[in-house]
């Protein structure tokens, strides 16, 4: 595990990492990935991937809205709003 | 050096539930900000995803119409990336088990097939949308969106020219429609399209580094945008630089591409299983249920519009566009008794140009295929002319009745009575002395002449047939 690749990871998650504590991450990083490493080397040609821990099948439901509007109550909690909308730092594309 | 364009679309329909995908809230277009934004999806903590069953069976129709196979089992991922209108951090996708694998479209252009590779289908929520007004500063954000059901159609890299892409766009377009699964709205988003376009010397097998288009929100940007690009990129090799893989924004205004952000790799959205969400299982009894239920295909009721009514390629692929156009068509067919190719004429010629500068759909025509039909059988049992029918076409759009009331109303009955025809006939060469000599001395050309007169002088009811059989006597 790289230093780069630390802080880029650290940029994906939005994650702020302080200089002197880049080396730790650097490390226990290293860590998992020789685990997995250790874990790659069984062979497992003949195991299906799990996508999910539990052995159960999606449930679905009926195409019916009975959900009603709680905007009030939901924004509430919201920072900033306005006409309506949930207000953010500027988004620049 | 000679270039060779390839163009594969992601095209994102939305299906046309009537809740989303993950949760019980309305997908209703244009509500007021936020009115339609549940706690599953602002992404509140302890609520759970249940899938639509409607959203399963419209993408599994959709597989079975481009004859792909539906996957038995698939699998939802969560793809991350941090935007404010994604309010969970990440957007609930498909990424290794689709619920659609490979299958394909025809295309026609310049009145060749070619058949385009779809590489897969995949289900996935919407996100909401960012508004940039007036905000002390800030953005707006609007979740109303978010949670919407969106199949995304990943096509393979088998387009050639942006004339391609548009008429694949276009199959796939008139196709989410007859499958009555999305309604088409590129207006209000609901169909939407991103392009990938790269350039390769004629003959090289290895494809060039691509760029992807987005912001294509209707048939003619995508063929402009794609324009721009191929230029864009040849300019770029010749001078003898590099493309850079990017996403580059189509802006209509200034008919131009433009870099919004590099293109992060796709293992930057660090997918992984949803652990919300247990695997989806599509049993066969499932399927043959919805295989019942396919409606006749575009492509198969173009060819047998071919054969059954001996229509054109061109005329058959315009009236099948649309269900209800082709419906449209066969409904006048039958009630008129018409010839097909005469029926046809009137529904993609005079009908759809009204429609077009009415800027109506076929559902809200103002004259129905009964009406239509009524005016088929006059034309067909000679009452009138096609050119006096144009007339009562247009009265009829404008409400004045049906076409016998018309026809009965403004006299416009065909006059195919010979005695009748024979008095103008004899009257216009009394009235023309001067062109009949001339006629008579070889100008064969003011032939025309004389039928103009006559048909003028019966105000247009004459025969035209008997007009011209009459003169060729006479003359």
């Amino acid at each position: 595990m790289s230093l780069p690749k630390v802080e880029n990871m650290a940029h994906l998650a939005r994650i702020s990492l302080s200089e002197q504590d880049i080396p730790l991450y650097t490390h226990h990083l290293s860590d998992i990935l020789s685990f997995v490493e250790k874990m790659n080397s069984v062979d497992t040609s003949n195991i299906t991937p799990l996508a999910h821990p539990l052995d159960m099948v999606a449930r679905l439901r009926p195409d019916i809205i009975s959900e009603t509007n709680q905007r009030d109550h939901f924004q509430t909690i919201a920072p900033q709003i306005e006409a309506g909308l949930y207000l953010v730092p500027k988004v620049i594309e | 050096m000679t270039y060779e364009t390839v163009i594969g679309l992601e095209i994102h329909a939305q299906l046309a539930t009537k809740s989303k995908i993950f949760s019980s809230a309305s997908t209703t277009y244009g509500a007021s900000p936020n009115t339609q934004a549940c706690a599953v999806d602002l992404g509140l903590p302890g609520v759970l995803p249940v899938l639509n069953e409607q959203v399963v069976r419209m993408a599994a129709k959709f597989g079975l119409a481009i004859g792909a196979k539906v996957a038995p089992r698939s699998v939802f991922a969560r793809k991350n990336y941090f935007y404010p209108d994604l309010p969970k951090g990440y957007q609930i996708s498909q990424y290794e088990l689709p619920i659609v694998g490979s299958g394909e479209v025809q295309i026609e252009v310049d009145g060749e097939e070619k058949t385009i590779g779809v590489t897969r289908a995949h289900l996935e929520e919407d996100a909401g949308k960012s508004l940039h007004g007036d905000f002390q500063g800030l953005s707006g954000i609007d979740l109303n969106r978010a949670g919407t059901p969106l199949l995304e159609i990943v096509s393979e890299p088998d387009m050639r020219s942006p004339k391609e892409a548009v008429a694949y766009m276009k199959k796939m377009h008139s196709l989410v429609r007859y499958l009555e699964i999305c309604d088409g709205n590129m207006q209000e988003g609901s169909f939407r399209c991103d392009a990938n376009i790269s350039m390769r010397p004629q003959g090289q097998k290895e494809l060039g580094t691509r760029t992807e288009l987005k912001n294509l929100n209707s048939f003619r940007f995508v063929e402009r945008a794609l324009d721009f690009e191929i230029e864009r990129q040849i300019d770029v090799l010749e001078s003898g630089a590099q493309v850079i893989q990017e996403t580059r924004l189509y802006d209509a205004d200034k008919n131009e591409t433009r870099p919004m952000r590099t293109k992060e790799e796709a293992n930057d959205y660090r997918y992984f299983p949803d652990p919300d969400l247990l695997p989806l299982i599509i049993e066969p009894e499932f399927l043959e249920e919805i295989k019942v239920e396919l409606p006749e295909l575009p492509d198969d009721k173009k060819h047998r519009f071919m054969q059954e009514y001996d229509l054109s390629l061109y005329d058959a692929s315009v009236l099948t566009v649309r269900r209800e156009l082709a419906d449209y068509f066969e409904e006048t067919l039958k009630a008129s008794g018409s010839e097909a190719n005469l029926c046809a004429n009137w529904v993609r010629g005079d009908l759809t140009a009204l429609l077009n500068k009415n800027n109506l759909d076929i559902i809200e025509t103002k004259v129905t295929a009964a009406e239509l039909a009524g005016l088929l059988r006059r034309i067909t049992d000679k009452t009138i002319s096609g050119k006096i029918a144009k007339k009562v076409f247009d009265a009829m759009w404008n409400g004045e009745g049906d076409a016998d009331t018309i026809i009965e109303k403004r006299g416009l009955k065909q006059v195919t009575d010979i005695g009748a025809i024979e008095n103008i006939v004899d009257e216009v060469l009394a009235n023309n002395p001067k062109q009949l000599n001339d006629y008579r001395n070889g100008k064969e050309k003011l032939f025309g002449f004389f039928v103009g007169q006559v048909m003028k002088a019966s105000k247009g009811k004459a025969n035209p047939q008997q007009v011209n059989a009459l003169l060729k006597k006479k003359l």
